[in-house]
């Protein structure tokens, strides 16, 4: 059984100007000691699928899903205080902008006993030694002497350092990272997915990893969802998805990166833009940008299609070799 | 092809702090940086944040003066001239930024913001500026009739566009470009880099562009210069740069940074610590401190800017590695 499965998750917002669909149609499933990633640009709605996972979404959000389970756990059936005990202790998550994410105010080493004390997992006279045990664990030298730190004295890298450390403090079963190296540069972010992964490895974690960047993907998912305009469209393994993705957006986004471009030949783009929350198209969501859309797909939405872990919502995929 | 643009160990220092509790310091933003553009090519200059690309960037188009060394445009000296004759070279130099919500100003049509250029120029009258701005509308791909819209109605695609357009209104010989497509999407991105290069094509423009996305530079440049903490680690054409780098930072950045190329996995390296701080440069060479080659000449002597081939490059062991 996984470790987290979600099917059908849907989120709307309640606007004056009506119900905005953020996320429809979204399956998540992740076992213990699986990398998933989920990729998609913005305004896909990965953010938002992982915070209705967390229970982080409030009014005048609202989260519907046909099953919602962790661990065994009916998400669904609990209770607000039920749910809080497990946010931050068996799921925990680490957001994309360090610096913001902490509290500027408070040193770092308080920050991160607030979430054991929180969840009362260590004795009172044990606390500080758990935090510096923390910070050892995700690379900062002299564990000790940063305790007293406030975030604005320590470098991106290492803020997002201390708040993998505040994720891993109760020993979670699951680690959401949402955009982990967004902010942070090439050699830190190496530093960072490295951690994380090993983090992952040793722990054996069920590891959910948001991000746009496909280089980061193909080097550290085992299984990869694609996300377009609040829907995942194609669910592959990573080394599958890169060899022959199913979905026309896969194919194009792929296509889309300078990397794969050869010499300074023109790249081959995606006309138009994503559809935002409130002019969403009939049919297939990408069919206005799709180079092989018919009447069919400018009429009926399509529905995911496929043996489990190789789905594809789209009326005409791409042939798999 | 011709050089327009040659800058000689450009150096650019500030004075910080000197505020109640902190002393005085100087911060090489930039110190010792030469380089050359020319006609209908592309000069990327990469760095990790902090390295002094932005700053570079500043005193290309004019807009800082060097602490020391000089660019100069043409073959014209721009420090030594007067305020009147530096503002006809600047003409040719314009610049576009990398935040496509910042850059453009809310409160004036598309319309507006092409022509303002023109008008401070004192170019044609008012129905010869509408035309230019509408022709150049029709060029980086904006339709004529949103010509009365305000920014906040575009994309972020379509605000570069603006952005790109605003900058060529003066028929400019260089532009200097700050991560033109950092904030984009993949998809966007592509948009938008295509654009760039049709006009580089058209117009035989020197572009300098600012990047920390090796992807995007190897698709657009022809020439790369990397930097470290304010100074020139290695400067070179861009295949050699790519397929034989010689200074030790610039391969770690090669690998560090994420490939969907499955090969690229295998050439990672550890990464370890975090570029040092401008206040408190090391006295020998920069990257000494993260260096696998380091010895005890490199964290003594800061390593001269020589030839290698054909590249220039900072290092003392270059030769052997």
């Amino acid at each position: 059984m996984p470790l987290l499965e979600i099917r059908n998750l849907a989120v709307e917002f309640a606007t004056a100007s009506g119900r905005l669909q953020a996320v429809d149609g979204v399956d998540v499933s992740v076992d213990a000691g699986e990398v998933l990633c989920i990729v998609g640009e913005s305004g896909s709605g990965k953010s938002v699928s992982v915070l209705a996972a967390m229970g982080l979404i409030t009014w005048p959000g609202r989260v519907s899903a046909e099953a919602m389970g962790f661990a065994g756990m009916d998400l669904l059936s609990l209770s607000p205080r039920q749910r809080r005990r497990l946010v931050g202790r068996d799921m925990a998550m680490v957001f994309q902008e360090p610096t913001s994410s902490l509290n500027p105010c408070y040193p770092v080493g308080w920050q991160i006993a607030e979430a054991l004390r929180t969840h009362h997992a260590v004795p009172k006279a044990r606390l500080r030694d758990r935090v510096v045990e923390l910070l050892g664990q995700v690379g900062i030298a002299a564990p000790a002497t940063r305790l007293g730190a406030f975030p604005h004295q320590l470098s991106g890298g290492m803020n997002q350092r201390v708040m993998i450390a505040m994720a891993i403090s109760c020993n979670p079963r699951l680690l959401i990272a949402d955009e982990p190296t967004t902010a942070l540069d090439v050699t830190v972010q190496q530093q960072i997915l490295d951690l994380l992964l090993d983090l992952q490895r040793r722990r054996g974690m069920g590891l959910v990893l948001i991000t746009h960047d496909m280089g980061v993907v193909a080097e550290t998912a085992h299984r990869v969802q694609v996300m377009y305009a609040g829907q995942m469209v194609e669910e592959q393994p990573t080394g599958a998805l890169f060899a022959a993705p199913r979905h026309p957006y896969t194919a194009a986004l792929l296509d889309a990166l300078p990397e794969r471009a050869v010499g300074r030949a023109r790249l081959p783009t995606i006309p138009g833009v994503v559809p935002g929350i409130a002019d969403r198209p009939q049919g297939c969501l990408f069919n206005p940008r799709c180079r092989y859309a018919d009447d069919l797909c400018r009429a009926v939405p399509p529905a995911l299609a496929g043996a489990p872990d190789r789905r594809v919502r789209c009326h005409h995929p791409l042939a798999a070799p | 092809m011709s050089v327009l643009m040659q800058a000689r160990g450009l150096s650019r220092h500030y004075m910080v702090g000197g505020g109640l509790l902190a002393r005085k310091a100087l911060v090489r933003a930039v110190d010792g940086v030469s380089f050359v553009l020319r006609e209908a090519e592309t000069l990327a200059i990469v760095g990790e944040s902090g390295s002094g690309k932005s700053t570079l960037a500043r005193m290309a188009a004019l807009m800082e003066p060097p602490s020391g060394g000089e660019v100069l445009i043409d073959g014209h000296p721009t420090a030594t001239i007067g305020e009147a004759a530096r503002r006809r070279l600047r003409l040719n130099v314009q610049m576009v930024f990398q935040n496509p919500y910042g850059s453009l100003n809310p409160r004036k049509t598309v319309g507006a913001i092409l022509e303002e250029p023109l008008a401070l120029n004192r170019r044609g009258d008012k129905a010869a500026r509408a035309h230019a701005a509408r022709a150049m509308m029709d060029r980086v791909g904006l339709r004529q009739d949103q010509y009365g819209r305000y920014p906040h109605m575009f994309s972020g695609g379509q605000r570069q566009r603006i952005a790109i357009a605003r900058a060529l209104m003066l028929n400019p010989r260089i532009v200097v470009a700050d991560e033109p497509v950092s904030a984009l999407d993949v998809s966007i991105q592509a948009q938008v880099l295509n654009l760039m290069m049709d006009l580089q094509d058209e117009f035989r423009l020197a572009f300098m562009f600012i990047s920390h996305d090796l992807g995007v530079v190897r698709h657009i440049a022809h020439e790369v210069l990397v930097l470290y903490c304010g100074r020139p680690a290695e400067y070179g054409p861009r295949e050699s740069l790519f397929q034989a780098p010689r200074h030790p930072y610039t391969r770690l950045l090669l690998a560090a940074t994420p490939s969907v190329d499955p090969r690229h996995r295998q050439r990672r390296v550890p990464v370890k610590g975090e570029p040092p701080s401008p206040l408190h440069p090391p006295p020998g060479c920069a990257f000494a401190a993260r260096c696998p080659h380091a010895t005890a000449l490199c964290t003594a002597e800061r390593p001269a800017w020589r030839e290698a081939g054909t590249h220039m490059v900072a290092c003392h062991h270059a030769d052997s590695l």
